[in-house]
């Protein structure tokens, strides 16, 4: 079992080692998000710093969704996905194989470069801890929500903005206790509440998405 | 062992086929033969459970294919039109990948081996983008150098290769038979397939 | 047991519930005229003016039940969701396809009569309030569910996606809910409730659930109607709508 999600983790990372294009883009489009939010309202730092969690956290999940469209995709169109579907494992853990690599290449360095901007938002020090530490526990979630959608709309025309309708409604959740633990810890209240809510949810995407993703995969290659 | 009753293909709104059946035993290869759009690789995909018929069923061992799940995936070796491969990958690591994926024991020299045979030696190390189509169908038809599961599904395996690479492949459906596997398998070419019996169906 | 068993299979084919829709739809529409006319006559000219909220109250008539059915139609969807993908019925299908579209409506009405209660009440057309903000996201989950039904061509494939998308979205709704309110209270929103009014008066009651009854029966008049064109959208190629279609086709050719 674990054997299979290794191999397919490793399989997942060697290819996009061999893409870093797509990682570094989306990396990218998060930080010109957030860098535009400040020139959209004003350099004030004590309404930058109110805005903060939410601004950084909406625009990891639209930096999420770029990389979803292509979860996948690729496997569809070179008939791997076939291929996968057919080991003699249940398709579910070939999927959350699938969601772990996602994560590391797309939730992983999110997390690891928000304190960065945060930086930007005038963010003290407990602050960025505090959102490093969410964007680590939450993100997973977006890679299993996400891979939800990405399944039900594989090969649909339309498929990339469908992706985003389907899926953005379902991380509201991860976005109130995500946002809502950095939040906290600016406003003093402290973030244990919503990180173990964020950690609850994360658990259970990453527990059920996987059987959901693979039932979704099954009527798509059929 | 494998068996197919009485089956039905829907297509949209089209109907492909109906009321298709056949049985095959070990040692025994069946062609798949039809025009275009008749539904071959429909019947195909039926037969790995990657598609559910209209009507009928397909048995595996006198036991349908859907009960046996996992226990039917591990005796079959399916290979599409689709050649499966990794563009990004060199043919050594694509041949490497799935076989972990599809938890075969294949070890380095066992796959360096394989593409020997498939002619790719001397190309192991280089991306799979840069090979032609004929040699990257060789690198997914060097996955049946080791296979050693019962049941082979083929979709156009004969499809983009030489001469020299038919009869290569023509002698590994040969002695996978011998060994008694069945094979089922689409072609418009006639190949000569020594030893094993040959059975036909036509479709449409 | 069995018996009934088997019967409830005859009509979950599209070929006998055709018919039988076709029956029950003109009753339905009926009941829902009737139960409409009685709970807005109540609602207007019976119940009390209430004390603090004046005349504007009266909105809850048609924002409650719409608020109710929008829900409660989801979890009937779902539940046609699960069914489809338990016994692969075609039916199933496209029921869950007839309901959405009427679903969403009831969402748009509640969040609608929801602003023009909130005008008078709070002074603003919207306001961040938990319930408006859950009921809000109900309508982009119907939204969704909608345009993955309309954008997959195979109709089999668009019940099954759209099936599980359905139940993805009832295990998801308790839990944004749920995430909704705690916002709401962190963040000081709105403490009025729409549907809190103090000790409701017995009138009022059952003018509600007269508009209540009104909107079920609404609801599956139309849900019938729209489920009706949709099987012979669908199965056109078949013999029996071939039969039922036959003359009118015949004078068009």
């Amino acid at each position: 079992m674990f054997a299979l999600i290794r191999a397919v983790v490793g399989r997942d990372l060697r290819l996009a080692m061999r893409r870093q294009a797509d990682i570094v883009s989306a990396l990218f489009f998060f930080i010109i998000v957030v860098s535009l939010f400040p020139l959209g309202i004003g350099p004030e730092p004590d309404l930058l710093r109110k805005l903060a969690p939410g601004v950084l956290w909406v625009a990891a999940l639209l930096a999420t969704m770029l990389s979803l469209p292509r979860l996948f995709a690729d496997d569809h169109r070179d008939g791997t996905l076939e291929q996968l579907a057919l080991a003699p494992q249940p398709l579910g853990l070939v999927v959350l194989g699938k969601v772990l690599a996602h994560w590391l290449v797309s939730g992983l360095p999110l997390a690891l470069l928000a304190p960065v901007l945060g930086i930007q938002f005038d963010l003290d020090a407990d602050a960025l801890w505090v959102l490093t530490g969410a964007l680590l526990i939450g993100t997973p979630a977006l890679s299993g929500i996400g891979a939800i959608g990405a399944a039900l709309t594989l090969g649909v025309r339309g498929g990339g903005v469908l992706l985003s309708l389907l899926v953005l409604p379902l991380y509201i959740p991860v976005l109130i206790f995500g946002a809502g633990a950095v939040d906290a810890t600016v406003t003093g209240m402290g973030a244990q509440a919503h990180l173990s809510l964020l950690g609850a949810l994360a658990l259970g995407g990453l527990f059920f998405a996987p059987w959901a993703t693979a039932a979704a995969l099954r009527i798509a290659l059929e | 062992m494998l068996e197919a009753l009485n089956l039905e293909c829907v297509r949209g709104e089209r109907r492909l086929f109906a009321g298709v059946g056949f049985r095959l035993e070990g040692g025994e290869m069946l062609y798949l033969q039809g025009r275009n759009g008749s539904g071959k690789t429909s019947m195909l995909r039926m037969l790995c459970g990657l598609t559910q018929p209209a009507s009928g069923e397909i048995r595996w061992r006198d036991r349908p294919i859907g009960k046996l799940g996992d226990d039917f995936r591990a005796e079959l070796c399916y290979l599409g039109h689709l050649n499966a491969i990794k563009e990004e990958l060199t043919p050594l690591e694509n041949l490497l990948a799935s076989a972990r994926l599809a938890e075969d024991a294949l070890d380095e020299d066992a796959a360096l081996d394989a593409l020997e045979m498939v002619g790719l030696r001397g190309r192991e190390d280089l991306a799979c983008r840069y090979l032609s189509q004929g040699q990257k169908r060789r690198v997914a038809l060097a996955r049946l150098v080791h296979e050693r599961r019962a049941l082979w599904v083929l979709d156009e395996p004969y499809v983009a290769l030489d001469t020299a690479a038919v009869e290569l492949v023509a002698g590994l459906i040969g002695a996978h038979l011998q060994r008694g596997g069945l094979a089922v398998l689409t072609t418009h070419q006639t190949v000569e397939v020594r030893a094993g019996a040959v059975r036909e169906l036509r479709l449409g | 047991m069995n018996n009934r068993l088997i019967n409830w299979f005859k009509y979950a084919s599209p070929q006998s519930f055709y018919p039988l829709a076709g029956k029950m739809i003109p009753w339905f529409w009926a009941l829902a005229a009737v139960f409409g006319v009685a709970g807005l006559y109540i609602g207007f000219l019976v119940a009390p003016t209430d004390a603090q909220q004046g005349e504007g109250y009266r909105i809850i008539f048609l924002h409650v039940p719409a608020s109710w059915m929008s829900m409660f139609i989801y979890l009937v969807m779902a539940g046609w969701a699960a069914l489809g993908l338990a016994y692969n019925t075609r039916l199933s299908g496209m029921m869950a396809q007839a309901l959405a579209p009427t679903g969403a409506l009831f969402a748009f009405l509640s969040l609608w009569t929801g602003a023009l209660w909130g005008k008078p009440m709070w002074g603003a057309w919207w306001v961040w309030d938990a319930r408006l903000t859950s009921e809000l996201i109900l309508l982009f989950l119907y939204i969704g569910f909608i345009a993955l039904q309309s954008a997959i061509d195979d109709p089999r494939r668009a019940d099954k996606a759209g099936a599980i998308l359905a139940l993805v979205g009832v295990v998801n709704i308790p839990i944004i809910y749920f995430s909704v309110k705690w916002w709401n209270t962190l963040h000081q929103g709105a403490s009025v409730s729409l549907t809190k009014a103090p000790s409701m008066a017995q009138t009022m009651l059952w003018g509600m659930l007269l508009c209540a009854l009104a909107c079920w029966m609404y609801s599956i008049a139309v849900a019938l109607m729209r489920a009706r064109s949709i099987m012979l959208e669908r199965e056109r190629h078949t013999e029996w709508v071939r039969a039922l279609l036959g003359g009118k086709s015949a004078n068009q050719e």
